[in-house]
């Protein structure tokens, strides 16, 4: 069976939209920008709202820090910059101004992953998860199309404290439109009961994809969409590992560190199971385009596969009570 | 148990503010000094107690915060977050004693809490954390961090074309953080005419001076290049140190934000440890402590 391909959507149109909307309705929201009117899509906020687009030029530490100061009298900020600059630069500001301060600061991580592709490691945030995860008091989210990314900002301006969200550039089809976006919950987009694929953002396409073929295959794959990377939904992860006995986890990000060890840690300390980590291996990347490098890595419908294979060979999951009975 | 305001802080607190800007200038400047000498002393004692701190940019920032705290700013002690208080942010957080024992002086926390500093799971860490201390506007440690988040919270003012102020005091070492001067520059395209910002140049800092580690002067010349009306003061006159910071040098129709430098003297108030790069996290011993409050009281 083949289908049209679907419409691929640049998350920050919606983005820059529900921010509009936010501004309509709470005159206390403000943009702040590190100059990234253009790349942050700020510019029709600029005009409709020229006093709250705070731009204090190319100085993240200054972004954030104001942020902060923002939030303290008593604004909303949306602190919007490209992810690399904004968590590597400002990552210090992040801990002491936003996090550990606990100011209501919402940090709006621009292009994140490897979205801008060609021009390369210093422009790629595959560091952020790592990074943020560790911070106390900081929500980090990662929707995974248009309908989540507002969903979560919708979410992030209610919720009175700090929130961190991957805001991608990277053409993405609704992977969502039928299921509720909760924070701190992960999503199953697809019921399985013979392995786990937990994927976020940009590669929940693939995790669907992948699951199609297996399907296809006679296997039962899960697919969880685990948008809240902090804090983790341990319900659903230990459920996964419990029923499902082998958990392939997929991102846009350094294998260490993010998506995949959280899932881990949880998993090794309460149900450990075979898992398979798919991510930017630990190097920085090649030139190449976004889909070059996911592709390079291994971030894809078939890379899950392949990992698939090899869970699918190895030893009798944990969950079938009889380790190490079987072996490829 | 959280840190709760001494009953009745607020009132006493805005009636000392009216006394002193009403008393003749003799008058404010004994009353100035001898807050500045009880906060010295307990600052003193707390260090001892804990056997730890930061003593000399303690003491350089004791006579500047006595005399925000009690002659210029609108504070709000019983409501700390009152949204129209005026904001103080302390980026030298290192100097937590001087602010601490300013902050009880001022009754945002009963006096005997002080005797808690650095205590096990006391609310009185080494570097200020808002969450646990009423008062506290950002949690400060790491250097260069006050002064973004004081554009931050001046431009709030401004957004809201509110009046209240904000002061932000930083150590003179720590302008060697690029971020100072990101967020000045910031500042001044923005025309925050309602931030100060009190750099204590007190010339040292941790090892050594600043002019020898990577030299800061001209530093007037630097702010107002920046774009700030700059101003020198005497950082232990108090009435200079009242005058200064009660107007803006360019009157009512400013629009460029302030920065005054308090010169210093770091570890100001006590002979052995005034000037000294060692006593820059030096604690004193019995002896010295005895020695130090009897200086204090003259």
């Amino acid at each position: 069976m083949t289908t049209a391909a679907p419409a691929l959507h640049d998350c920050r149109k919606v983005f820059a939209q529900t921010l509009i909307e936010l501004a309509e309705q709470d005159p206390r929201t403000v943009a702040v920008c590190n100059d990234s009117v253009g790349s942050s899509n700020l510019k029709e906020f600029a005009g409709r709202f020229p006093d709250r687009l705070i731009n204090v030029g190319i100085a993240e530490q200054t972004m954030v820090g104001a942020g902060a100061g923002l939030a303290n009298g008593g604004r909303v900020p949306y602190v919007c910059a490209a992810s690399p600059f904004l968590t590597g630069r400002a990552l210090e500001q992040i801990k002491a101004d936003v996090a550990y301060s606990r100011t209501n600061v919402k940090l709006c991580a621009m292009s994140p992953g490897f979205a801008y592709g060609q021009l390369g490691p210093t422009h790629h945030s595959v560091e952020d998860l790592a990074w943020l995860r560790t911070l106390p008091e900081l929500t980090v989210l990662v929707p995974a199309d248009p309908a989540e990314t507002r969903e979560a900002l919708l979410w992030a301006h209610e919720y009175d404290g700090p929130v961190f969200l991957r805001i991608g550039r990277t053409g993405v089809p609704d992977v969502t439109p039928h299921v509720p976006f909760r924070v701190g919950k992960a999503a199953t987009l697809r019921e399985g009961t013979d392995l786990t694929v937990i994927a976020a953002g940009t590669t929940v396409p693939a995790a669907l994809e992948a699951a199609d073929k297996l399907a296809a295959a006679g296997v039962s794959a899960r697919v969880l969409n685990l948008s809240t990377i902090k804090p983790l939904d341990e319900d659903a992860v230990l459920a996964a590992a419990r029923e499902t006995g082998r958990i392939i986890t997929v991102e846009e990000h350094n294998v260490h560190g993010g998506l995949g060890s959280a899932v881990a840690e949880t998993v090794v300390a309460h149900h450990p199971v075979p898992m398979r980590l798919l991510g930017v291996a630990d190097e920085f990347t090649p030139t190449g385009s976004a889909a070059f490098l996911a592709e390079h890595f291994g971030i894809t419908a078939e890379g899950v596969l392949h990992a698939a294979d090899e869970l699918l060979d190895a030893a009798t999951p944990a969950s079938a009570g009889t380790p190490g009975a079987a072996t490829s | 148990m959280p840190l709760v305001a001494v009953p009745g802080a607020t009132s006493r607190l805005r009636a000392t503010r009216q006394a002193l800007r009403a008393a003749t200038a003799e008058d404010r400047a004994r009353s100035l000094r001898d807050a500045a000498t009880a906060i010295r002393r307990r600052n003193l004692a707390m260090i001892s107690r804990a056997g730890q701190g930061h003593i000399g940019g303690d003491f350089s920032a004791t006579d500047v915060l006595a005399v925000l705290y009690t002659a210029v700013l609108d504070l709000d002690p019983e409501n700390p977050e009152a949204p129209e208080r005026d904001r103080y942010i302390q980026s030298k957080g290192h100097a937590s004693g001087a602010l601490y024992a300013t902050l009880a002086y001022a009754g945002f926390f009963a006096d005997a809490e002080l005797d808690t500093y650095m205590e096990p799971l006391s609310a009185l860490n080494g570097h200020p954390n808002r969450r646990k201390i009423p008062g506290v506007e950002t949690n400060t440690g790491p250097l260069g961090h006050g002064v973004p988040v004081a554009v931050g919270t001046a431009l709030a003012a401004k957004l809201d074309g509110s009046a209240r102020r904000t002061v932000v005091l930083t150590g003179d070492g720590e302008l060697q953080e690029g971020s100072n001067w990101e967020a000045a520059m910031s500042a001044a395209h923005h025309k925050l005419a309602g931030l100060t910002v009190i750099v204590d140049r007190n010339r040292f800092q941790q090892g050594a001076g600043t002019e020898e580690t990577s030299g800061l002067e001209p530093l007037a010349d630097k702010w107002a290049a920046f774009g700030f009306a700059v101003q020198h003061v005497d950082g232990h006159d108090h009435e200079a140190l009242y005058q200064a910071l009660s107007a803006h040098p360019d009157g009512p129709d400013a629009d460029r934000p302030v920065c005054l430098i308090a010169d210093t003297v770091k570890g100001k108030g006590v002979s052995f440890i005034e000037n000294r790069a060692e006593w820059h996290h030096k604690v004193p011993t019995a002896d010295q402590t005895a020695a130090a409050l009897q200086e204090l009281a003259r």
